[in-house]
C-alpha cells in the first residue's frame, strides 16, 4: 500500500532558483525566506515589485520571483517612491542594509517615511558595512572594531548608532515601524508575523511601512555562525531594543 | 492653438502635460521654479502624478523609478539642482531608460547666481555623470521653440531609450513672448514589453545598470554607443542665417545666438558678409555643417554666455583651416548686441589665427568689467 504524501514545505515561490551570493551564516537568506513566504501567503508575488539596494544585497532582484528595479546607493526609497506613484495597486518594497538606509540614503528614507509613501521597507542592520568588507556604519555599537574603526568606534571622533526605527516612528506618515531580530527561531517566526502586517499596512493603504531585522554578519565580524548569533543576542539587542514603535490603530487585530 | 503670452517655463510645463506627461517630481530653484509649481497645479486636477522632492537626488531617483514603468516623465531644475541630479542621470542612462529633463541655466560654479548662464554646456552635452553615455541635448532661443523642443524630448527619448535634455539658459526660462501651444492629447498609457508592472501571467523583469561581469557590461556599453551613432546620423538639428554667402560665421546657442542674430542683421547692414548658425541640438552637434562652412568662410566667431565650452567643439569641427574667434560673458552676465556687433567688426577686420583665442578675450573684458 502506497504511503500517502503529504507535502510539509516547498520553496516559496517569491524565491527564485538561484544559488545566492551570501556568506555561509548570514541571515540575508532568512530575510529573503521570510519575506518570500509572506508574499506568497499573501498572495502578492505578481502585484509586487521590488527595489534592491547597493550591499550585499544589491542581487536581490535575482534571488526574488518577481519584477524588479536595482536602485542606486541609498536612492531606493525615491525609486520606490516614482513606482509606486505610477502603480499605484502594485505592491512596492525596498530591500535594504543599513550603510545604504541610514548613511548615504537617510534623506531619502525619512522623507519616504514623512510622506507617507505607500511602500514597504525591508532594513537590515548588522552593524556593518558587508559588501565592502566591514567597515563601519551608523549602526556600528561604540567600541566595536571595524575596518574602518581599527581602534573600536570611538563616539567622540565617530558619534553614536542611529536608530532608525525609533527616529522613522516619530514620523505621521509611518503606519507600521517595528524593529525585530534574525538570531534565533522565536525571533525569526516574530519577524515573520511583523513582514506579514507591514505588507498588510501598504496593501490598507494606511502609510509608510518598516521592518528593521537584526542580522548577523559572520564573515565580517570574524566569527562562526553560532558565534555570531550570540555576538547579536548579547551585544545588539541591548543596543536596539526589539519592539513596536509605530502601530498604525488600524491595524490592531490584523496578525495572522 | 491660438498664440499667447507666456512665459519659458511655465509654456514647457504646460507642454510637457499636452503631450502625456504622466508623472513629474522636482525640487524648487530659481530660476527654474515655475515649472515645479506649474505642475503643483495642473497635475492633480488631471489626476496624474506631482511629487516635490526632498531634494534633486530624491527627484531623480523617482524620475527613474517612474520610468521603471514604462510611463512618460521628467523633472526639471537649474545648474547647481542638476549637478546633484548627475548620480541617477548615469544610473538612467545605464539602465537605458526614456527620461526628459529640463535645465533652466544659471549663474557659476558654485551656488554662483539666479541670472542667465550657459555654464552647464560641458555637464550637459558631454556628461557629467560617470560612465559612457550620450544624451540628446536640446537647446531652445524663444518661447516658441521651448515649447517645440519639450514636444520633441519625450518622442526622442522614447524612440531611442535615451536621456534627452532640454537646456535653456535662464532668459528662455523667465522670458514672456507670444507663442502656441499644442493641443490636448490623450495620455498615451504605453507599457512597452521592458516595463515593471508586476509579474502576473509572465516571466519577472528586472531593469538595472548592474553588468556585474564586465563583459556584459561592454555589450551594454557596446549597444550605448551603437544607438548613439544611429541619433548622430538622425537627430541634428540647427538654424541658418544669412550663411549662403556668409564670409565670417557667428555660432552661438540659445539666448547667446538670439542676441548674435540682432548683431549679424546690424553688421549686414553695414555691408559685412556675416551669417549665423544656430545648433538646436547640442548634442548631437552640427559637425558636419561647421566641416562645409569651414570649406569657404574665412572666418568663425563663437558667442557664448560662459568661457568657451562650444568653442572647442567648433574648434574640432573647424580643424585649424581658418580662424576661430571667440567673445563670451560669464557668470550670469549676457551680452549685448552692440558688443557682439563690435566683435564682428573686428574679426571682419581683422581675422586672427590663435591657439587659444581665450587669451585675448580675456583682455578685452577686462574693458567691461568694473575694477
Amino acid at each position: 500500500m502506497a504511503a500517502t504524501e503529504q507535502l510539509v514545505y516547498e520553496r516559496p515561490h517569491s524565491l527564485s532558483e538561484t544559488p545566492n551570493s551570501y556568506c555561509p551564516g548570514c541571515t540575508h537568506g532568512v530575510a529573503h525566506h521570510l519575506i518570500a513566504e509572506v508574499l506568497d501567503e499573501m498572495n502578492l508575488r505578481e502585484r509586487t515589485i521590488g527595489v534592491a539596494p547597493v550591499g550585499c544585497s544589491v542581487f536581490a532582484y535575482n534571488y526574488f520571483n518577481m519584477d524588479f528595479a536595482e536602485a542606486a546607493h541609498g536612492r531606493a526609497p525615491a525609486m520606490a517612491t516614482g513606482l509606486k506613484r505610477l502603480q499605484p495597486g502594485r505592491i512596492v518594497f525596498t530591500y535594504q542594509g543599513d550603510g545604504d538606509l541610514a548613511s548615504i540614503g537617510m534623506g531619502e528614507i525619512v522623507h519616504a517615511a514623512g510622506r507617507g509613501e505607500l511602500i514597504t521597507v525591508i532594513f537590515i542592520n548588522n552593524a556593518n558595512y558587508g559588501m565592502t568588507g566591514g567597515q563601519m556604519a551608523p549602526t556600528t555599537l561604540p567600541g566595536q572594531k571595524t575596518t574602518s574603526s581599527p581602534y573600536g568606534r570611538d563616539v567622540e571622533t565617530a558619534g553614536y548608532p542611529i536608530r532608525m526605527a525609533e527616529l522613522l516612528a516619530t514620523l505621521e506618515g509611518a503606519a507600521y515601524v517595528v524593529r525585530r531580530s534574525l538570531h534565533d527561531p522565536k525571533n525569526i517566526r516574530l519577524a515573520k508575523k511583523a513582514l506579514h502586517t507591514a505588507f498588510e499596512a501598504q496593501v490598507r493603504g494606511l502609510g509608510f511601512s518598516m521592518v528593521e531585522l537584526l542580522s548577523t554578519c559572520p564573515t565580517n565580524w570574524g566569527l562562526t555562525p553560532l558565534e555570531a548569533l550570540k555576538w547579536l543576542e548579547q551585544n545588539m539587542l541591548p543596543a536596539f531594543p526589539l519592539g513596536d514603535y509605530k502601530v498604525s490603530p488600524s491595524l490592531a487585530g490584523t496578525r495572522p | 492653438m491660438p498664440r499667447e503670452l507666456l512665459k519659458g517655463n511655465e509654456a514647457m510645463a504646460e507642454a510637457a502635460i499636452r503631450v502625456g506627461l504622466e508623472a513629474y517630481f522636482g525640487y524648487p530653484i530659481t530660476p527654474q521654479t515655475e515649472i515645479l509649481e506649474w505642475m503643483s497645479r495642473r497635475m492633480p486636477e488631471l489626476g496624474r502624478v506631482f511629487v516635490q522632492a526632498e531634494s534633486e537626488l530624491g527627484a531623480v531617483n523617482m524620475v527613474y523609478g517612474a520610468a521603471c514603468t514604462g510611463a512618460r516623465v521628467m523633472s526639471s531644475s537649474s545648474s547647481p539642482g542638476v549637478s546633484l541630479m548627475m548620480e541617477g542621470l548615469s544610473y538612467i542612462a545605464g539602465t537605458e531608460l526614456p527620461v526628459v529633463l529640463i535645465d533652466i541655466m544659471r549663474g557659476g560654479p558654485g551656488l554662483g547666481n539666479i541670472a542667465p548662464s550657459q555654464g552647464d554646456y560641458n555637464q550637459m552635452v558631454h556628461g557629467g555623470g560617470h560612465g559612457d553615455y550620450h544624451p540628446i541635448v536640446l537647446a531652445p532661443a524663444t518661447v516658441q521653440e521651448a515649447v517645440d523642443l519639450t514636444v520633441e524630448a519625450f518622442d526622442l527619448a522614447e524612440k531611442y531609450r535615451n536621456l534627452v535634455f532640454v537646456v535653456a539658459d535662464g532668459n528662455v526660462g523667465q522670458i514672456m513672448e507670444p507663442a502656441e501651444l499644442p493641443a490636448m492629447r490623450e495620455v498615451k498609457r504605453a507599457t512597452p514589453e521592458w516595463a515593471l508592472t508586476g509579474a502576473e501571467g509572465r516571466e519577472r523583469r528586472f531593469l538595472s545598470s548592474i553588468y556585474i561581469d564586465p563583459v556584459y557590461e561592454e555589450v551594454t556599453n557596446k549597444r550605448l554607443q551603437e544607438r548613439w551613432l544611429e541619433i548622430q546620423q538622425n537627430e541634428v538639428r540647427y538654424r541658418e542665417y544669412y550663411l549662403e554667402d556668409a564670409d565670417l560665421v557667428v555660432i552661438g546657442f540659445g539666448t547667446a545666438g538670439r542676441i548674435a542674430l540682432t548683431a549679424v542683421r546690424a553688421a549686414r547692414a553695414e555691408g559685412i558678409r556675416a551669417g549665423l548658425l544656430r545648433p538646436v541640438a547640442l548634442s548631437p552637434y552640427p559637425y558636419a555643417a561647421i566641416d562645409e562652412l569651414a570649406k569657404r568662410a574665412s572666418a568663425f566667431l563663437v558667442v557664448e554666455m560662459n568661457a568657451g565650452q562650444m568653442l572647442e567643439d567648433v574648434q574640432r569641427a573647424v580643424a585649424g583651416r581658418v580662424p576661430v574667434d571667440f567673445y563670451g560673458r560669464m557668470g550670469g552676465m549676457v551680452p549685448f548686441p552692440d558688443e557682439i556687433l563690435d566683435e564682428i567688426r573686428r574679426v571682419a577686420r581683422e581675422p586672427r589665427a590663435q591657439a587659444d583665442p581665450r587669451v585675448a578675450w580675456l583682455k578685452r573684458l577686462e574693458k567691461v568689467l568694473p575694477h
